[in-house]
């Protein structure tokens, strides 16, 4: 019973998750978006002390119930885990507590949290590996199956699903979420819960507590028959059969054991009232396969969606040629060397965004615009920036600050955002379209949503010249609209350029 | 004949599939038609034979039998291929004598003309050809054009209207025509007719016989057209030429503010009995290329019909019309005519109606009168222009097009326009890359300012983006 609850909720949760990388829409996350934001370490960078407290109280009294129902990674290992099992019963055995390395890990990960080195924190941080894995590798997939389905909609006349643009954000936060995926599935594959219990430092700090939690697994010696069974399925390796104990520090609350123990030798109870160590009785007893249908063989899946991503370039590539035909060619353009980096409206401060921002993707999956991509810069790698390529930062959109649950970017009202100063744009007259190709343009002044470029006379006394833009550096917000619509490429003859601290104008 | 009776009595199965299969081929070869290339007036793959005799029209003031086409020598075709109007080459007189002749043998009988056309190569055109025919095959028509203010000295306008014998090579003119009145007010109908005497010189020339019907053709101030009409008792008007189309018709001041609508005129005209001559049948052209919606509304009532038919039927199906002209180019225009005027199929209720709704939608909603005609393109920055047209004018005519964030349907149609626009027009190549540089609209064949276009088109998108509707 407990464990059928524990299997529907974690299911529940990992799906729900994973939708919210998914869904470009934001329709999960008006309704599931606090999923997002009780994962931990989110949670902790948010400074979101109810939830932390919720937490820590939770596993205060139940355990690690967090490992093995909030943590959508938690989940994905089982999942792993239990098709490895199809294969080779009872796999596991009790193996001693690696401390070193967990605490280890854990040092590690105060310290480069503590320097300000994000990336390290976000790559050990459990809900960020996640979404990374679905943001670059599941998520593709399913947009191209949207895309499918936007096709047949648009023979159809119907307006239910718009294409969406697939495109790989960046190539090395893309192998690193290969990277992880492989890790993750070689480890679970082998060994269970082995990334929880010795490198997660979530894992480290609510096993540390779960030590003390009220509720505990507690085998019945006076029943148990030191057959073994319960050690031999226990993902986390915490059993040590013969000597009747269990490590609660690497324990995560799945419950496989009570059910896998014919002897009802082992019971979930509170610390309150318990009789001491009894005796032990021995009978083995012939186990029953545990197969369910509904497994997922991930290899396969992974194998398909790095072969559906490459599918996606090329098709993106075959669409560029067809398009071509009575029109002029476009170059795609390039990314200007900015200074400083762009984070979005809510940020605050690069110092407090690089500091929060656990790079779990969450923003990069629900930007519309393609704005948000991980970064590639050593300080902030895999945390997301901005670039104006192929969108600009819209005015009416508040997607990032809505869905990041690390306080990374806080919650901006569309008022807000558009009197925030995240950057501002610059002029390089010699990209200048007015200048190159000597037409009138104008077009950045055109589409500036705050009037922060105004148009002048090419001749200092002219009246009749051609014009040129001037930025009005204190009215402009850093949106990008004109650097996204400059007509120059690859190379827009305005980009914008970041402010460590964002301003209110 | 006989043959064919055979055929048809000794149907088997075989024979039957055969025509189905053949059925099949023409109505295929119809729907090829629809393609908006072949959409010119009279396109090629129209059936451009005759059903019968021209329909005629008869004056009430002179008796005479008018056809209901009659020939605009505005347009003539030139030894460069295209209309006088649109170069300044030579006019080809060979094409023009051909053309005449065509017509003449078709039962067209009415030629316009005036001092002015062609610069000023018209009449002489038009004299040349009609002299190869009997002068009581045809009218002619021209008009007194002394626009210029050196031309409106006595002596200048009579020299004009003398001139004007000399080019045609005739003695008499069939109908004269103070021309397009009302441009310039009343103030320039007293120095061009009024003050110099000209109209009353006319009056006389008409009593001499010389001018056997006497008109104008009116453009623009309505008082002038009200003055001349609430003369009507005195000067005895033999007819009048107005523009009168299915959007001029209660549209009038939309397409231009300085107009007045054709049912004004019309009607004016007929509580005096004159008969009304049509200019502008097609407004420019505008009728004969129709938004692609609009066409296929109407080709799907008449497959073999051009577009441009409709809207001489229009014209024709008012019992007041005397004829109403058009300024032919090509054979295929006269072609084309000739087939809808011989007879005149006047329009039906619900044809009519048909046309009233075509018209509301191109005034009410600010359709971009696109043809897709492709000539603007490629836009050097990339700008998809027809298809960016082609989806804005699809979503006005759809109703996709709200107004208010408190439209019934808003959310509906927001999505279908935002979402098509991403659909019909890849992203880089909408309407918000349109820098002005403005190196397209001087190929537009249809005058459409396109910077501007796209960008009232853009910022209606964003509009909707924002939802700041």
């Amino acid at each position: 019973m407990l464990k059928r609850i524990r299997t529907i909720s974690a299911v529940l949760f990992m799906a729900l998750i994973t939708l919210l990388f998914l869904d470009f829409t934001g329709t999960i996350h008006t309704w599931f978006g606090w999923m997002a934001k009780i994962q931990f370490f989110p949670a902790l960078m948010a400074l979101n002390f109810g939830i932390i407290t919720g937490l820590i109280l939770i596993t205060l009294l139940l355990g690690r119930i967090y490992c093995s129902v909030v943590c959508p990674l938690g989940l994905f290992q089982d999942l792993i885990s239990k098709v490895a099992s199809r294969n080779k019963k009872n796999r596991f055995y009790f193996s001693k507590a690696m401390s070193w390395l967990r605490y280890g890990v854990l040092i590690l990960f105060v310290i480069a949290f503590i320097a300000g080195f994000g990336s390290f924190v976000a790559l050990l941080e459990p809900y960020s590996a996640f979404g990374r894995i679905v943001s670059n590798l599941l998520a593709p997939l399913y947009q191209l199956v949207n895309n499918f389905f936007a096709s047949l909609a648009e023979r159809m006349d119907s307006y239910a699903f718009y294409e969406k643009e697939v495109w790989i954000r960046s190539i090395s936060t893309f192998s690193i979420a290969v990277i992880t995926l492989i890790s993750i599935v070689v480890l679970a594959w082998r060994g269970g819960r082995t990334y929880c219990n010795t490198i997660c430092p979530v894992g480290t700090v609510l096993g540390f507590l779960s030590q003390f939690s009220i509720y505990k697994h507690r085998i019945d010696t006076s029943k148990c028959n030191s057959c073994g069974l319960c050690a031999k399925n226990c993902k986390a390796s915490c059993i040590d059969a013969k000597s009747h104990t269990i490590d609660y520090s690497r324990c995560v609350s799945c419950y496989n054991c009570i059910g896998k123990c014919k002897k009802e030798a082992i019971k979930y109870t509170p610390s309150f009232g318990q009789p001491k160590e009894e005796s032990v009785k021995e009978q083995p007893v012939p186990e029953k396969a545990m197969v369910s249908n509904d497994q997922i063989d991930s290899s396969r899946r992974n194998m398909l969606t790095i072969a559906g991503t490459l599918l996606a370039t090329s098709a993106i590539k075959a669409q560029g040629k067809k398009v071509d035909g009575g029109l002029a060619f476009i170059e795609d353009k390039k990314i200007p060397e900015r200074q400083t980096q762009l984070v979005p409206a809510g940020a605050q401060n690069l110092r407090n965004f690089t500091r929060r921002c656990t790079g779990c993707q969450l923003c990069v999956s629900a930007c519309p615009n393609n704005v948000l991509r991980p970064s590639t810069a050593l300080t902030s790698f895999m945390q997301p920036e901005m670039s104006y390529e192929r969108g600009y930062c819209r005015p009416e959109c508040t997607k990032c600050s809505e869905v990041c649950p690390a306080g990374a970017i806080t919650a901006v009202s569309r008022e807000d955002k558009s009197s925030t100063q995240i950057g501002h744009a610059v002029w390089i007259e010699k990209n200048c379209v007015v200048l190159t190709d000597g037409v009138s343009c104008g077009n950045c002044a055109r589409h500036c949503p705050v009037g922060a470029i105004v148009m002048i006379e090419m001749d200092e006394d002219g009246f009749d010249s051609k014009k040129i833009p001037t930025i009005n550096t204190e009215r402009c917000i850093g949106c990008g609209a004109c650097e996204n619509l400059c007509p120059a490429r690859p190379f827009s003859a305005i980009y914008v350029e970041g402010h460590t601290m964002h301003r209110t104008i | 004949m006989s043959e064919n009776k055979n055929n048809k009595n000794n149907i088997g199965r075989r024979n039957f599939i055969k025509l189905l299969g053949g059925s099949a081929v023409v109505s295929s070869a119809a729907l090829v038609g629809f393609k908006p290339k072949d959409e010119e007036r009279g396109g090629t793959t129209l059936s451009l034979s005759q059903k019968g005799e021209m329909t005629y029209r008869q004056t009430p003031s002179t008796g005479d039998r008018v056809s209901l086409l009659g020939f605009g020598f505005m347009r003539l075709p030139t030894i460069a291929g295209n209309s006088a109007r649109e170069n300044a080459n030579t006019i080809d007189q060979e094409a023009v004598n051909a053309l005449t002749d065509h017509a003449l043998e078709n039962g067209v009988n009415y030629f316009d003309t005036s001092p002015v056309y062609c610069r000023g190569e018209s009449e002489k055109s038009l004299g040349i050809a009609l002299k190869r025919h009997p002068r009581n095959k045809y009218y002619i028509a021209t008009k007194l054009s002394n626009f210029s203010p050196d031309t409106w000295s006595r002596e200048a306008s009579l020299k004009m209207y003398y001139d004007s014998f000399k080019e045609l090579q005739v003695d008499y003119i069939d109908y004269m025509l103070l021309h397009a009145i009302g441009q310039g007010g009343m103030n320039s109908l007293h120095r061009r007719y009024l003050d110099n005497g000209i109209l009353d010189f006319l009056i006389e020339e008409r009593k001499a016989g010389r001018i056997r019907n006497l008109g104008f053709s009116y453009h623009g101030d309505i008082e002038v057209f009200d003055y001349l009409l609430s003369r009507h008792d005195e000067i005895k008007w033999d007819f009048v030429q107005i523009q009168l189309n299915y959007l001029d018709w209660n549209y009038a001041k939309q397409i231009n503010k300085a107009n007045t609508n054709a049912s004004y005129l019309y009607e004016e005209l007929q509580k005096r009995g004159i008969p009304s001559i049509i200019m502008e049948p097609l407004l420019g052209g505008r009728l004969a290329k129709l938004p692609d919606y609009l066409m296929g509304r109407l080709k799907q009532q008449k497959r073999d019909n051009s577009i441009a038919s409709w809207a001489f039927r229009y014209a024709g199906s008012f019992p007041g019309v005397l004829t109403v002209l058009s300024g032919m180019t090509y054979m295929e225009h006269l072609q084309d005519n000739l087939k809808t005027y011989s007879p005149l199929e006047p329009l039906t209720e619900k044809e009519n109606h048909l046309l009233e709704e075509t018209a509301k939608l191109m005034i009410e909603y600010p359709l971009v009168a696109c043809t897709a005609c492709q000539y603007c393109m490629p836009c050097p920055y990339g700008i998809d222009i027809p298809s960016i047209f082609l989806h804005y004018n699809k979503c006005v005519s759809e109703d996709n097009f709200p107004q208010s964030s408190q439209d019934e349907n808003y959310k509906k149609s927001r999505r279908a326009f935002l979402v098509g626009y991403d659909r019909t027009v890849p992203k880089l190549r909408q309407a918000n890359h349109c820098i002005g540089c403005d190196q397209c609209s001087h190929h537009c064949p249809q005058t459409i300012k396109i910077p501007k276009e796209l960008m009232r088109i853009d910022r209606y998108a964003e509009s909707l983006k924002q939802e700041t509707l």
